[in-house]
C-alpha cells in the first residue's frame, strides 16, 4: 500500500515531477536528522485507490541542501520553508525563500528541531527587518489587525491593504504560537504521544489522534478489529457533527442574527454531553486508543434525529433569510483553478468544486454507501456553509450506519504488537473536519517515537484565505475567515 | 407655573440619563429571552457603568484634546437635547428654543465630536469607524431634518413643541400620509443613528466590521462609562422623540402637577414597548452588508421627501 523509494537530491524534482503528474499530492514533506545525517521525506499520496509513496532523500550534514520544488507545488514550497525553520534544511532555488513558522525573535542560527537546540531560549535579537509588501496609489491605506483581537480567538496578524473598503491585498501573519510539539513527541512511547496527539488542535481531537494511531499501527504492524475501526470512524463523525453546528451558528452571528447562533450553541452542547457520554469527554479525548478504541456507550439514535431536526431547522431558517442569504452569496470567492493550485483540502475544496475526501481516497473501514461527499462549485462563503450543513446531515447516516452491530460499553484493543514486528515507519491519513489530516510515524523496535510529523488541513488551507478576500470588503472579513475556520495551533505546531 | 416648567425640564434630563441604561438593560433582556438565553438582567448596564468608573482613566499616547472632551461633549449635547425636546410636557420654560434645526444639530454634535474622537486615535480602526460613521451620519442627519419637516409643515412652525401641542390638538395630521411616510424615515432614521441592527452590530466583538463601536475602541475606564452612557441616553432621547412626534398623547400640554406625573408614567410606559418591539424586531433580523446601508438610508431619505412633498401638496390643498 505505501511504497518508499530512496531517491537522491539531484533526481528528487524529476521522480516528484513524475509523480505529481500520475495525479499524488504532495501530502508532507518531514525532516528527519538520523545519525548519519539529516533525510528528508516527501510522502506523494493520491486515491482512489489509496496509493502512497515515499521519496526519501539523504543529505550531507555539513551542507543541508535539497533542490526546492516550490515550481511544482505551492505546498511544497511551504514545507520547504517550514523545513528550513525549523531544521536549518536549505532548499535551494526557491522563489521565494522567506521565513514562514519562525518567530520574529528566535536566535539566529537557532533551529529548534536540532538534537543540541536545547531548550527555548529567551527571544533573542530579531532576524534582519522582514517587512510587509506595500501597497502603493491614491488612497491605499493599511489596517493592521492582531495578534491580540477583541474577540476570544486565536492569534493572527492580518495587514490589509485597502481603498476604501474593498481588500486589495491581505497578508496574514501567523505563526504566534509555536509550541514544539514534534520536539515533545520525540523520545516518548506509543502511549504517551496520544494525550500529545490529542491536543494538536484542541477541536479535532479525534482526527489528530485517529492519524496518529493509524500511523503508529503501521510503523508496528498492528492489526486492528474491524469493529473497533467502525467505533472510530463512528467518533470521527461526531466530532465533525459539533464543530460544523458551531460553526454554522457563528456564521449567522457574524451576519447579525443572533438568534440562530443561540440555537446553534444549544445544539452543540447537547452534542458535547452526547460526546461525554460516548467517551467520558466532551471533545471525544480518550476514544481513539493506539490499536483500538473505546466507547462507553453508543449515542441514542433517537436523540440525534432530534438533533438533526433542528440542526436542519437552522440551516433552513438561514438560508431562508434574505439578509443573511444575501450576505453569504458571492462573498469571498475562491475559483476552482486557485483552490486546485494552493492544495486546498476538506469543506474548502468542496465548496470550490474539488471533491477530494479522504473517506474515499484512503479509507481505513468500510464506509458503505451512506457516505455522499457534497461538492459545491462557486467557492464563497454560502457554498462552504452548505457543503457544511450537507456533511452533518452526512456524518448523522454514517453514525447510524456504523453504530449497528457496535457494542458498548467496551474497549476493542489489537493484541499488542510483539517488538520490532512492523517496518518502523507508519502514515495515517484521516478526513477530520476540516480536511485531510497526515501523520507520519517512525519509531524504534522498542516503541520510542523517534520522529512524529503531523499536518493540519489549516496549513494547506490558510494561503487560500487572502485569495478568497481579493475584491472583498473589510467588513465580510470576519464572516469569510469564520467560513475558512483555519486552526492557528494545527497549522503552528 | 414655573415651578411644574422647571420641574418638568429636570424631570426629562434625570429619566433620559437614569432611565437610558434600564432601556438598553431592558432591550438586551427582551432580545435574551426571545433567542432563548436567560439574559444578564435589565440592571447590566449599570453594573457595567459602576464597574468602568471604578476603573483608572487611561488615554492612549499621541491623543489630544478632541479625544479627551469627545466624551463629555457627547453627554452634554444629549443632555441639553434632552432639555429641549418635549418628552414629558411641551411647556416648559426653554420650550421656546426647541427648534427642529438646533435639535438635529446638537445631534449631530454628538457625532461628530466622536468621530473627531476616533480619528484622533490614529489607529485604523479609530479611522475606519469615524468614516463609515460619517457616511451614515451625512445620509441620517437630512432624513431626520426631512421627515419632522413633514409634520412641521400642518404646523407651521419649526419648534418642537408646538408641533406636539398641535398634533395633540388635530390627531388626524398624524394619521395622514404624510404623517405615516415621516414615521416610517424617522424610525429607519433612528435606527441607523443610534448604531442598531440592520446598520450596525451593538454586540459585535468583531473589530472589522463595527461601525460606532470601531471610533470608541481605544475609550477605557470612566471615559468608556460615558461614551456608553451617552450612546445609551441618545437612544433613548431619540426614541422618545419619536414617540412625542407620533403618539404624542398624555404629554403634559399645560402646567399641572398631575399632567406632568401622567407624562412620566405614559413616557416610560412608551419607551418600555418601544424598546421591547425594537429588540424583538432585531431578532428577526441580521446585519445587511455595508454597502447596503446607504441603499437603505436613501430610502429612508426618499420616504421622508415624500412626506415632505404629501405634507405641502395636503397642506396647501385644505
Amino acid at each position: 500500500m505505501r511504497k518508499s523509494y530512496q531517491s537522491s537530491s539531484a533526481t528528487l524534482p524529476q521522480h516528484a515531477e513524475n509523480l505529481l503528474a500520475q495525479g499524488h499530492r504532495l501530502a508532507l514533506v518531514a525532516a528527519h536528522i538520523d545519525e548519519d545525517g539529516p533525510r528528508v521525506v516527501y510522502l506523494f499520496a493520491s486515491g482512489p485507490p489509496d496509493t502512497r509513496v515515499e521519496l526519501n532523500v539523504r543529505l550531507a550534514s555539513d551542507r543541508p541542501e535539497v533542490p526546492s520544488l516550490a515550481h511544482l507545488s505551492f505546498a511544497a514550497g511551504r514545507f520547504e520553508r517550514e523545513m528550513r525553520d525549523l531544521f536549518g534544511i536549505v532548499p535551494q532555488g526557491h522563489p521565494l525563500p522567506r521565513r514562514l513558522v519562525r518567530h520574529f525573535h528566535w536566535p539566529r542560527g537557532w533551529y529548534p528541531m536540532h538534537a543540541d537546540a536545547g531548550p527555548p531560549p529567551t527571544f533573542g535579537e530579531q532576524e534582519g527587518p522582514y517587512p510587509f509588501l506595500e501597497v502603493e496609489g491614491d488612497g491605499v491605506y493599511e489596517i493592521p489587525v492582531g495578534p491580540v483581537h477583541a474577540g476570544l480567538i486565536e492569534p493572527g496578524h492580518f495587514r490589509f491593504s485597502v481603498v476604501g473598503e474593498t481588500i486589495l491585498k491581505l497578508k496574514a501573519r501567523l505563526w504566534f504560537v509555536h509550541k514544539g510539539i514534534e520536539k515533545l513527541f520525540q523520545g516518548r512511547s506509543v502511549a504517551a504521544g496520544l494525550p500529545l496527539a490529542e491536543r494538536i488542535s484542541g477541536d479535532t481531537a479525534v482526527g489528530h489522534a485517529l492519524a496518529y494511531c493509524l500511523a503508529v499501527e503501521e510503523a508496528t504492524g498492528t492489526q486492528v478489529p474491524a469493529e473497533a475501526q467502525r467505533a472510530r470512524a463512528l467518533l470521527l463523525e461526531l466530532e465533525r457533527i459539533h464543530n460544523h453546528v458551531a460553526d454554522l451558528g457563528m456564521l449567522c452571528n457574524d451576519v447579525g442574527h443572533g438568534i440562530l447562533n443561540a440555537h446553534a450553541q444549544r445544539i452543540r452542547e447537547h452534542l458535547l454531553r452526547l460526546n461525554k457520554d460516548v467517551t467520558g469527554h466532551r471533545l471525544l479525548r480518550g476514544g481513539v486508543l493506539p490499536g483500538g478504541a473505546a466507547l462507553r456507550t453508543l449515542p441514542d439514535p433517537a436523540r440525534l434525529k432530534a438533533l438533526g431536526e433542528d440542526i436542519r431547522e437552522i440551516t433552513d431558517l438561514a438560508l431562508g433569510h434574505s439578509t443573511v442569504r444575501d450576505r453569504f452569496t458571492a462573498t469571498a470567492v475562491l475559483p476552482t483553478p486557485a483552490a486546485r493550485e494552493i492544495g486546498c483540502l476538506g469543506y474548502v475544496a468542496r465548496a470550490s468544486g474539488i471533491a477530494n475526501d479522504a473517506r474515499v481516497a484512503h479509507p481505513f473501514t468500510a464506509y458503505g454507501p451512506q457516505l455522499d461527499i457534497p461538492v459545491h462549485t462557486t467557492g464563497d462563503v454560502l457554498a462552504r456553509f452548505l457543503v457544511r450543513a450537507q456533511e452533518i446531515e452526512v456524518s448523522l447516516a454514517l453514525i447510524e450506519h456504523f453504530a449497528e452491530g457496535l457494542d458498548a460499553p467496551a474497549a476493542v484493543l489489537a493484541p499488542h504488537p510483539l517488538p520490532g514486528a512492523g517496518p518502523g515507519t507508519g502514515v495515517g491519513l484521516v478526513e477530520g473536519w476540516r480536511g485531510t489530516i497526515v501523520t507520519r510515524v517512525e519509531l524504534t523496535a522498542d516503541g520510542t517515537l523517534t520522529r512524529v510529523k503531523p499536518v493540519d488541513p489549516s496549513f494547506f488551507n490558510w494561503p487560500a484565505l487572502p485569495v478568497a478576500l481579493n475584491d472583498t470588503i473589510v467588513p465580510d472579513f470576519p464572516l469569510t475567515n469564520k467560513s475558512f475556520n483555519l486552526s492557528y495551533a494545527g497549522n503552528d505546531l | 407655573m414655573n415651578a411644574v416648567g422647571y420641574t418638568a425640564v429636570a424631570g426629562q434630563i434625570v429619566a433620559v440619563t437614569a432611565g437610558a441604561p434600564l432601556l438598553t438593560g431592558w432591550m438586551r433582556q427582551v432580545r435574551a429571552r426571545l433567542e432563548g438565553r436567560a439574559g444578564a438582567g435589565v440592571l447590566q448596564p449599570w453594573r457595567d457603568a459602576r464597574k468602568l468608573l471604578r476603573k483608572e482613566p487611561i488615554t492612549p499616547a499621541g491623543t489630544g484634546p478632541a479625544f479627551r472632551a469627545a466624551p463629555a461633549l457627547l453627554v452634554a449635547t444629549t443632555v441639553v437635547t434632552a432639555a429641549l425636546v418635549p418628552l414629558l410636557s411641551t411647556d416648559t420654560p426653554v420650550s421656546g428654543h426647541a427648534d427642529l434645526i438646533v435639535v438635529v444639530s446638537l445631534i449631530a454634535l454628538g457625532t461628530l465630536a466622536l468621530a473627531l474622537a476616533g480619528l484622533d486615535t490614529g489607529t485604523a480602526f479609530g479611522g475606519m469607524g469615524a468614516s463609515r460613521e460619517m457616511t451614515v451620519a451625512a445620509l441620517v442627519e437630512p432624513t431626520i431634518l426631512l421627515s419632522v419637516f413633514a409634520l412641521s409643515i400642518p404646523a407651521g412652525t419649526t419648534n418642537i413643541p408646538a408641533i406636539v401641542t398641535g398634533a395633540v390638538d388635530e390627531p388626524a395630521r398624524l394619521a395622514s400620509p404624510a404623517g405615516l411616510l415621516a414615521v416610517a424615515a424617522l424610525a429607519v432614521a433612528v435606527l441607523a443613528e443610534t448604531g442598531r441592527i440592520p446598520v450596525d452590530n451593538p454586540s459585535t466583538h468583531l473589530e472589522l466590521t463595527m461601525i460606532h463601536e470601531a471610533m470608541v475602541l481605544e475609550y477605557a475606564g470612566p471615559d468608556l462609562a460615558l461614551v456608553e452612557l451617552g450612546a445609551q441616553m441618545r437612544l433613548t432621547l431619540l426614541l422618545g422623540l419619536l414617540s412625542s412626534l407620533f403618539v404624542p398623547w398624555g404629554i403634559a400640554t399645560t402646567g399641572s402637577w398631575a399632567a406632568l406625573a401622567v407624562a412620566l408614567v405614559l413616557l416610560a410606559a412608551k419607551l418600555v414597548l418601544l424598546g421591547a418591539v425594537l429588540a424583538a424586531a432585531e431578532v428577526f433580523w441580521a446585519k445587511v452588508r455595508l454597502f447596503r446601508v446607504p441603499e437603505l438610508l436613501a430610502g429612508s431619505f426618499l420616504l421622508a421627501l415624500l412626506a415632505v412633498t404629501a405634507s405641502y401638496f395636503l397642506t396647501g390643498a385644505s
